[in-house]
């Protein structure tokens, strides 16, 4: 099979459902120049209508879309930089997110907002946010967080043909990278995870850029004769508790790791529910590998070390099996 | 649109409709069956009336906290607004609204927004969707005074001038964004003159002359039509209550004088006459109109008095749209705990 890039997935996505559905459009800063290859040349496909450019007013245009769906129509609206979505909040927040069960289901919401975690580049502090947990705190979102060229070219499909609201972070850190994916169209359920390795002495629940960096400490652990297993949830929210419980339960050990800041992290939710529900399967306590509470600063000496690695990811599967051989 | 004088009758009878409506809803608040905060429409009946019914049936309209008037200027039916505002079932959100958040899709109420300022971008973007599937339809947005300040206004009507969109902005120019003065907090003499800043047509009309209102409104729904773009009209007017039905504000922040010069022009018995001066109305039907409003309004207090409260159940329904999502296989779903993400 033919590889593309993580980018190129969230293209082909785009312009299938585009010649899917008249009613699916592109709105962001920039978009008909394609600054960073998600929309490049789709403007001159489908003209400047449905590949719409917006002036510098995120609140405006994110509402703007929210209406436009309200009215019937599906758009995209890319936000670029994550940290952008901050300047929408209010429409993010009290109507996207609000409308459907405020207006007692006479609303339905089809838009999807697409938003890169921008991170490890030196950016500094207000351009390098990884701030999906902060939505998953918002109930009506849901939330994809996809790790692959596969995964977002399916799951983006989903999230544009879905009724609902969707927030779709892409962790640019991953953006270059390519894998195998199918020149057709395919659409990922949203609410099903992926198990990305089998194994059964711990289960590591990776969140996006952090996926790859699990599958490279279970490779570095598979030589010490430590089998992983690596679960990526790709979808938050809704999020597949039943695959991690099941893993778990299979492996009794747990470790989540996610780019975000540690406290009420992705990594947060997914321990709290495992220790909630899984506990009894547990056989050591669970470890989070997230980026400490601290802003992002900017030159890379002090960057770099703060995001999850595959070597932190690794030394938090061995004290994890320290603590069943401390026991 | 030609205001026949049946048509006429009609402007009467909606702003009669708000006023009993809301007269009714003081009432039931008094004894305690409006649950939250409510704010009254009374005294702007006039602008409500004269804008919507300058508009189609079919085309969208937005409104803000203080908007029971809105719907009922655009034909709603009155039983599950009054049912809504009471938190019931049967209520045009089904309890999930009240006061501040009603909408009626039925007759192009896309829904309220009490985030002041924040239904500009959405009425926006339903111009916009006009725009794209060519139905011809027009966007109207309500706010108010305070709400001009807010970035919201200003970045949903440059996206409006810069698309040309079929949207007419109307600015409910109540004088005060709850205490504080338009006077003091808005930086030209008229909200209309924002316009300017946009390249649009601003107008300032007397809003308690629905005439007036329906005039100017009407005006830039034909340009908006005729895709000439968007347009602000603002109507100056009055709201006769506090802020909010329970609200004590200590500080005299309106002085008699000013609320009784604004209460001798009450806006629906002055139409009332003029229709009646004009030999549109006689007294024997203005009082039928009156009459018909009284029972209409009568029968959707009794059957928001008489509808049940939604089952506690209900709570966790409707956070999604309907389609059942085919993201978690049976087999998962079953362990899946109960919560809404699943509903």
């Amino acid at each position: 099979m033919r590889e593309i890039s993580y980018l190129k997935g969230v293209y082909e996505a785009q312009r299938a459902e585009m010649l899917r559905d008249d009613r699916v459009f592109l709105m962001g800063e920039d978009i008909e120049a394609g600054v960073f290859g998600s929309s490049a040349g789709l403007a001159e496909e489908f003209g400047r209508a449905r590949v719409r450019n917006v002036p510098l007013s995120e609140n405006g245009f994110l509402g703007a879309a929210a209406g436009a769906a309200l009215a019937g129509m599906r758009p995209i609206v890319d936000m670029t930089i994550a940290s952008f979505l901050y300047v929408g909040m209010d429409q993010l927040v009290s109507i996207i997110a609000k409308a459907t069960y405020m207006y007692g289901g006479q609303a339905r919401v089809p838009l999807v907002v697409r938003a890169a975690m921008f991170y490890g580049g030196s950016n500094a502090a207000q351009h390098s946010d990884r701030p999906h947990p902060m939505f998953m705190g918002v109930p009506g979102l849901k939330i994809i967080a996809p790790s692959d060229a596969y995964d977002a070219k399916g799951l983006l499909t989903t999230a544009i043909r879905d009724d609902d609201p969707v927030m779709c972070f892409e962790d640019a850190t991953l953006w270059a990278r390519k894998a195998p994916v199918p020149e057709e169209e395919y659409a990922i359920p949203l609410g099903r995870a992926a198990v990305k390795r089998e194994g059964s002495d711990a289960t590591v629940v990776a969140v996006a850029g952090c996926v790859p960096h699990a599958l490279r400490a279970a490779d570095a652990l598979a030589g010490e004769g430590v089998s992983i297993e690596v679960v990526d949830p790709r979808s938050l929210v809704p999020l597949d508790t039943a695959a991690i419980l099941e893993s778990v339960a299979k492996t009794g050990r747990l470790v989540v790791a996610d780019p975000a800041h540690r406290t009420c992290s992705a990594a947060s939710e997914i321990s709290a529910t495992v220790a909630e529900e899984g506990f009894g399967d547990l056989r050591a306590p669970i470890v989070r590998v997230a980026t400490p509470d601290v802003q992002i600063p900017f030159s890379p000496g002090l960057e770099q070390r703060l995001y999850p690695t595959g070597e932190r990811i690794a030394d938090a599967v061995r004290s994890t099996l320290g603590a069943v051989a401390a026991r | 649109m030609e205001l026949t004088d049946e048509r006429l009758i009609e402007m009467y009878r909606r702003m009669l409709r708000i006023r009993h409506f809301d007269e009714a809803v003081e009432k039931l608040a008094g004894r305690g069956l409006v649950p939250g905060a409510a704010h009254l429409t009374i005294g702007q009946e006039a602008e409500v009336v004269g804008a919507c019914m300058a508009v189609r049936a079919d085309d969208y309209m937005v409104g803000n906290h203080r908007s029971h008037g809105h719907p009922i200027g655009k034909g709603a039916d009155l039983k599950r607004l009054m049912a809504e505002l009471m938190g019931k079932s049967t209520g045009v959100n089904r309890g999930k609204g009240g006061s501040m958040h009603l909408a009626d899709f039925s007759v192009g109420s896309l829904g309220e927004s009490s985030i002041v300022g924040s239904g500009i971008p959405v009425a926006t973007g339903a111009a916009l969707a006009a725009q794209l599937s060519g139905d011809g339809r027009v966007s109207l947005c309500f706010f108010g005074d305070g709400a001009s300040n807010e970035g919201a206004f200003h970045e949903a009507l440059n996206l409006a001038a810069i698309w040309r969109l079929p949207a007419v902005y109307v600015c409910e120019n109540n004088q005060y964004a709850v205490t504080t003065p338009a006077r003091e907090a808005v930086s030209v003499a008229h909200v209309a003159d924002r316009a300017a800043a946009y390249g649009m047509p601003g107008a300032t009309v007397d809003g308690q002359d629905p005439v007036a209102v329906f005039e100017a409104v009407g005006a830039a729904v034909g340009r908006a039509r005729a895709g000439e773009g968007p347009s602000l009209v603002e109507a100056e007017t009055y709201r006769f209550h506090e802020h909010a039905l329970g609200l004590r504000i200590p500080a005299s922040y309106r002085s008699e004088e000013e609320l009784g010069s604004w209460l001798e022009r009450d806006p629906v018995p002055s139409f009332a006459r003029r229709l009646i001066e004009r030999g549109v109305l006689d007294r024997e039907r203005a009082e039928r109109v009156e009459q018909e409003v009284r029972a209409e309004v009568e029968q959707a207090v009794e059957f928001a008095e008489q509808s049940a409260f939604p089952d506690p159940a209900e709570a966790f329904e409707g956070l999604y749209s309907p389609r059942v999502p085919a993201a978690v296989p049976a087999a998962r779903a079953a362990h899946e705990h109960e919560g809404a993400h699943h509903a």
